[in-house]
């Protein structure tokens, strides 16, 4: 065990940021008070004369991004996802998408493994609220490797981007090597009988779920969705064709987020197979250790592999 | 100011006015009252003031304008279309489907266009942006932005505000046009911001009380901005609401109401009449 290398995808995100202030000078990053928790104060350190503190004003700062990237800078915007989706919602909906302009908003400390800070600030809905802004394109990375090439990516595409990091550490997945294909899902392991498409930390727990099912005689295939939208839908359903069974696991509401954007590619595929949605279940989070809580809230390996038989039963 | 420059930007905005009224008429719907009173703002900066090219709208070193108050988009597309960045004509398709003229600005739509405004409050924000972009490039271009009176009730401005002074955004001059109505009543009533010069004031910025619909005043307010270094300017902009048009003058029933065929006429009399006046 002591070989598992485990990062907060927040601190990829840190790093990666001060790799592109060094390689491109038309990046700019905003933060709104949380710098030392986004991350964001690894590029300030590295880069000050191209971070900017709007201060706690959120609406603000997605404005000054706009007008920023209006004017020729490719901007990233960060504070918590509850406040970038959240409180900022509607200056990112007609600032920054309806204009298409480029910035890429960096939020952290998304869902329920914020922990202690409890339901006030562990957002469980930006994926929903993001997704369904027009021209937005949704990423959510499984570990700090895919979190890095993710945002070296984004900074390459254009037009806007929410990219949803995490507070907890998490088990490094990829290697050094791993190639970041932009809105491609990720065959991880190939299975028979049911897939777990999986996002963001519950890639994870997915894998181990894999293992679990395996001592069952239950072969599971493993898909990573980093792009939420827009959504590989090609590869949702041929892997989904093949299983004939779909578990879909996220750390946020199973409305609105993966587990709904999987189920909507599934039903109008004409070859809808039975899908059981992992996720936060229309309830608000609450103080506790984060990993205690993921546990609390079902989000792990175990209750994936409860789903997955719960899945394959109703075939 | 120049007595001819006056009386030429004075016949502009005259123009600029029956634009609006076309607009807004055709359309069936739109803000008359909001447009009338910033348009004498808005033909002095596009024909007397800003760097901008209507050859070349998207021109990197060019100046901005956003227009915050975004349902003064009459004002703003009728100003555009006498200064040439598109037809005229185009007055007449406004808010229609397959219009270049949305009802509220829009880059995607509108050459000229700066900025997507509409929501109260986020034309500032933009506006900050885009001088902290041209500190950051090291250019010379400066962002103009246009609020309402009713518009600065939205918290956003005042965050804008905070952080246009807090960052000696000193090439961003904003107006408040202030003409004292929103649409449920006088500003005063309804939320009063006031005392709004004071505000502005206290949140670091350089402050000037104008008439907005005098040219001269006009001309030394934004010359005085230009000089002023270190804070972002605030021009507090007194104005009547409809101004130019008798009937719609000072009345809260025109924020958001389109004249019927007999007030356009008598709208299109009076402004035209104004016009040969000016003319003779």
């Amino acid at each position: 065990m002591a070989d598992i290398i485990k990062t907060a995808t927040r601190d990829a995100y840190g790093k990666a940021l001060v790799e592109l202030g060094n390689t491109n000078d038309k990046v700019i990053v905003l933060d709104a008070d949380l710098a030392a928790a986004t991350k964001t104060g690894m590029f300030k350190k590295a880069h000050p004369e191209k971070f900017f503190d709007c201060g706690i004003a959120e609406g603000n700062m997605m404005g000054v991004a706009a007008g920023l990237a209006a004017s020729g800078y490719t901007v990233f915007a960060s504070t918590f996802a509850m406040f970038a989706a959240g409180r900022a919602y509607e200056q990112v909906r007609n600032s920054i998408a309806y204009p298409h302009l480029n910035v890429k908003i960096g939020a952290t400390h998304a869902g329920i493994s914020v922990g202690e800070d409890g339901a006030s600030h562990q957002c469980c809905e930006d994926i929903a609220l993001m997704r369904v802004i027009p021209g937005m394109t949704v990423i959510n990375p499984a570990d700090d490797i895919e979190a890095r090439a993710a945002v070296l990516a984004a900074a390459e595409y254009e037009g806007p981007v929410y990219m949803r990091f995490g507070r907890l550490a998490v088990p490094r997945i990829f290697d050094e090597s791993y190639k970041f294909e932009w809105g491609k899902a990720v065959v991880l392991a190939e299975g028979s009988d049911v897939t777990i498409f999986a996002t963001g930390l519950m890639v994870n727990e997915a894998i181990e779920a894999r293992k679990l099912l395996a001592q069952e005689g239950i072969s599971a295939e493993i898909v990573n969705i980093h792009t939420i939208k827009p959504l590989d839908a090609q590869a949702v359903v041929a892997s989904a064709s093949k299983t004939g069974a779909v578990v879909t696991a996220e750390e946020h509401s199973i409305i609105g987020g993966l587990g709904s954007a999987v189920t909507e590619a599934l039903c109008e595929s004409g070859k809808p197979v039975p899908v059981v949605r992992l996720g936060v279940n229309d309830v608000f989070g609450k103080s506790g250790p984060a990993v205690e809580l993921l546990h609390i809230f079902g989000l792990d390996a175990q209750n994936i592999a409860e789903k997955a038989k719960q899945a394959i039963s109703m075939k | 100011m120049d007595a001819v420059i006056r009386k030429q930007l004075k016949i502009k905005a005259c123009k600029a006015r029956m634009g609006i009224i076309e607009g807004v008429f055709n359309a069936k719907s739109g803000h008359p009252g909001g447009s009338l009173s910033c348009v004498d703002i808005i033909t002095y900066l596009y024909f007397h003031h800003m760097n901008i090219d209507p050859q070349n709208p998207k021109a990197e070193d060019r100046d901005r304008f956003v227009l915050s108050k975004g349902h003064a988009a009459p004002a703003l597309y009728s100003v555009l279309a006498l200064k040439g960045f598109f037809p005229v004509e185009q007055l007449k398709t406004l808010r229609k489907s397959d219009s270049m003229l949305q009802g509220h600005p829009s880059i995607k739509y509108t050459p000229g266009v700066d900025m997507c405004t509409g929501s109260l409050g986020q034309g500032i924000s933009a506006a900050c942006g885009m001088a902290l972009g041209a500190k950051l490039g090291g250019k010379n271009y400066r962002v103009y932005t246009i609020l309402g009176d009713g518009e600065i009730q939205e918290g956003q401005v005042w965050e804008a505000a905070m952080f246009a002074s807090a960052k000696g955004l000193d090439n961003l001059v904003a107006v408040v046009d202030n003409n004292g109505l929103q649409i449920d009543g006088k500003v005063s009533e309804v939320n009063s911001p006031y005392p709004i010069a004071e505000k502005f004031k206290a949140f670091g910025w350089n402050v000037i009380e104008i008439c907005a619909h005098s040219f001269d005043e006009i001309d030394a307010a934004f010359n005085a901005a230009a000089e002023f270094k270190g804070k972002p300017s605030a021009i507090i902009a007194g104005s009547v609401k409809g101004k130019g048009v008798s009937f719609m003058e000072d009345q809260v029933s025109w924020h958001g109401t389109a004249p019927n065929a007999e007030q356009y006429e008598q709208a299109m009399n009076e402004l035209s009449q104004a016009l040969a006046e000016l003319e003779a």
